[in-house]
């Protein structure tokens, strides 16, 4: 089967994100961006499966503006098959974006769409669950484990309580937690033989999805500022104040 | 308008995470709710106590005991035939359900909202939190979850709704559930927790974490929480993590100990009254958000602590 992985380029999670003085949103010029934590483990979920036999391509797939190519040269790095590319520089919402995928998937048939979570950006966590949604599709989502046995895959979930465990029939749209694996380094030789795989170069209008968004940012503004609080000396200080706070 | 609430349960009784979920939703208008389950009508019985409420719609199948969104999703979008918003709190179970239920009905959800700024106005946190949006939306049905630690919690008891039976289509037949590990805790649980105390990568191995954490928070009657860094190396579950995709809390005071204060985790606890720090780095960022800092090595600070307390 064909494993389809949609991956977004975000700001790293290492980067402190400033707010920008008009309040329009977040400064992103010249700032280090980089594949979505959970769209790595999802790559690599996606690679392990076709290392284990159960899948013979990996399409990675970014909506985004052209510099999302970089993020796919970076799948691609780690072991995708081919990537397309549907460059808009618009923001496109979970809702639109699920939209593409469901057109993408209606072309390309896949037996596992595996997606991130959520991305670190907008921290929305709705994409894998609309897509399953418009398709039709059970969904696996924050996924701990991934077992595909037949027809049928297993997903051991990370849930409030702890762990819980679906089986889904395939086709199916799975969703990455933290914890499902380990993602590996891109080597430089396979950047080098990235570079030469096929990456198509799509429109929104390709696909007939309109992208207009439903929500419209009013502002965007920094959090509230915790004030500078104390440093004490020892361990009976630290007592004293949790007795004066009534917590001792 | 009217809103449907997602009543958060475990087929015996109303989650906690529900009451906020109910204050939020009164906002915006008439609140009803819907207990989806399986041999659950003593949920929506205690449901209609609450404070607020109206109807509450009970729909007891066996397909729904689970609360597998592939089952719940079509019969929500059928109830919002006659409603104007969902509201579900940002659980596991709401963040899987609410996005499928909003495709169905072709809106945008909105994640996570810390404030109803007007009827179809928001707040919500990007960016681990580094930043508050202000959203509008400019959909017909709206699909909402809460963070449960921005809302007050509704009274449990007082109120007078009314149980009506409804039903849906019961098995999708996409998906079953197979089982659950779900970790056992006597202590208080994590969201709603009072005090918490937690964990980092500095705790070395899970008997260590044990050894030092655990008598510190019994003594303080305190919910116990982790980074993901604790986590990761295997000392606790993962359902103890607190950070940006683990869970959010905000208590009356949070002690880290050997947590450095990295932004996922700070997502996770910066909207605590009182946050306390145990670090022997003085460097470490958690000093920045921390009310009272204590600079020591915790595997001497922290069972003198517990030992004076």
């Amino acid at each position: 089967m064909k494993i389809i992985v949609p991956v977004k380029r975000v700001i790293d999670y290492n980067v402190k994100p400033r707010v920008k003085a008009d309040g329009t949103g977040v400064d992103l010029a010249n700032v280090k961006m980089s594949m979505n934590p959970f769209d790595e483990i999802a790559v690599e979920e996606a690679i392990r499966i076709k290392e284990a036999g159960k899948a013979e391509e990996i399409i990675a797939v970014s909506v985004g503006p052209a510099k999302a190519a970089e993020t796919l040269r970076t799948a691609l790095a780690m072991g995708a098959d081919r990537a397309i590319l549907v460059e808009t520089d618009a923001e496109v919402e979970p809702l639109a974006v699920a939209k593409i995928l469901k057109a993408i998937v209606g072309e390309e048939n896949p037996g596992l769409v595996i997606l991130g979570k959520q991305a670190i950006d907008d921290d929305s966590n709705q994409t894998g669950q609309m897509l399953a949604a418009l398709l039709g599709r059970p969904q696996g989502t924050f996924a701990n484990k991934i077992e595909i046995d037949g027809e049928q895959v297993a997903v051991t979930r990370e849930v409030d309580g702890g762990l819980e465990t679906v089986k889904l029939s395939l086709p199916a749209i799975v969703t990455t937690d933290l914890r499902l694996n380990e993602p590996r380094y891109a080597s430089l030789p396979n950047i080098m033989k990235a570079k030469k795989k096929q990456l198509d170069t799509k429109s929104p209008a390709d696909y007939g999805v309109d992208i207009t968004p439903r929500l419209k940012t009013l502002k965007v503004s920094e959090p509230p500022v915790r004030s500078a609080g104390i440093k004490i000396a020892d361990v009976d200080a630290l007592v004293a104040k949790l007795k004066e706070m009534g917590v001792a | 308008m009217k809103t449907l609430v997602w009543v958060e349960h475990d087929n015996a009784v109303v989650k906690d995470a529900t009451l906020a979920v109910v204050t939020a939703a009164a906002q915006l208008g008439e609140v009803h709710l819907l207990v989806a389950g399986s041999g659950c009508r003593a949920v929506a019985d205690a449901a209609a106590q609450i404070a607020g409420v109206g109807k509450v719609h009970l729909a007891d199948d066996a397909a729904y005991e689970h609360g597998l969104a592939e089952n719940v999703a079509p019969l929500v979008a059928e109830l919002m035939g006659h409603h104007d918003a969902f509201v579900v709190p940002a659980t596991t179970t709401g963040k899987n359900i609410a996005p499928r239920v909003a495709a169905l009905l072709d809106v945008m959800q909105i994640s996570d909202i810390l404030s109803v700024e007007g009827e179809k106005t928001f707040t919500r946190p990007i960016y681990a939190g580094n930043a508050i949006a202000t959203v509008e939306s400019s959909d017909a049905k709206l699909v909402i979850t809460v963070r449960g630690t921005a809302f007050a919690k509704a009274e449990a008891t007082g109120g007078s709704g009314t149980v009506e039976d409804v039903s849906g289509a019961g098995d999708a037949g996409l998906s079953s559930f197979v089982g659950a590990e779900l970790a056992k805790s006597e202590r208080p649980e994590l969201t709603s927790a009072k005090i918490i105390v937690s964990g980092g990568r500095a705790l070395k191995d899970s008997e260590t974490f044990e050894s030092i954490i655990l008598p510190l928070a019994d003594k303080l009657g305190a919910g116990v929480g982790a980074s993901r860094a604790a986590v990761d190396a295997g000392y606790v579950p993962n359902d103890y993590q607190v950070g940006q995709t683990g869970k959010i809390v905000a208590p009356e005071v949070y002690i880290a100990v050997g947590i450095s204060g990295a932004i996922q985790h700070l997502a996770g606890m910066k909207d605590s009254k009182t946050i306390i720090a145990i670090n022997k780095d003085e460097d470490a960022p958690i000093f920045q958000v921390a009310d009272i800092g204590l600079v020591a090595d915790l595997f001497n600070a922290v069972p003198e602590l517990t030992g004076k307390l």
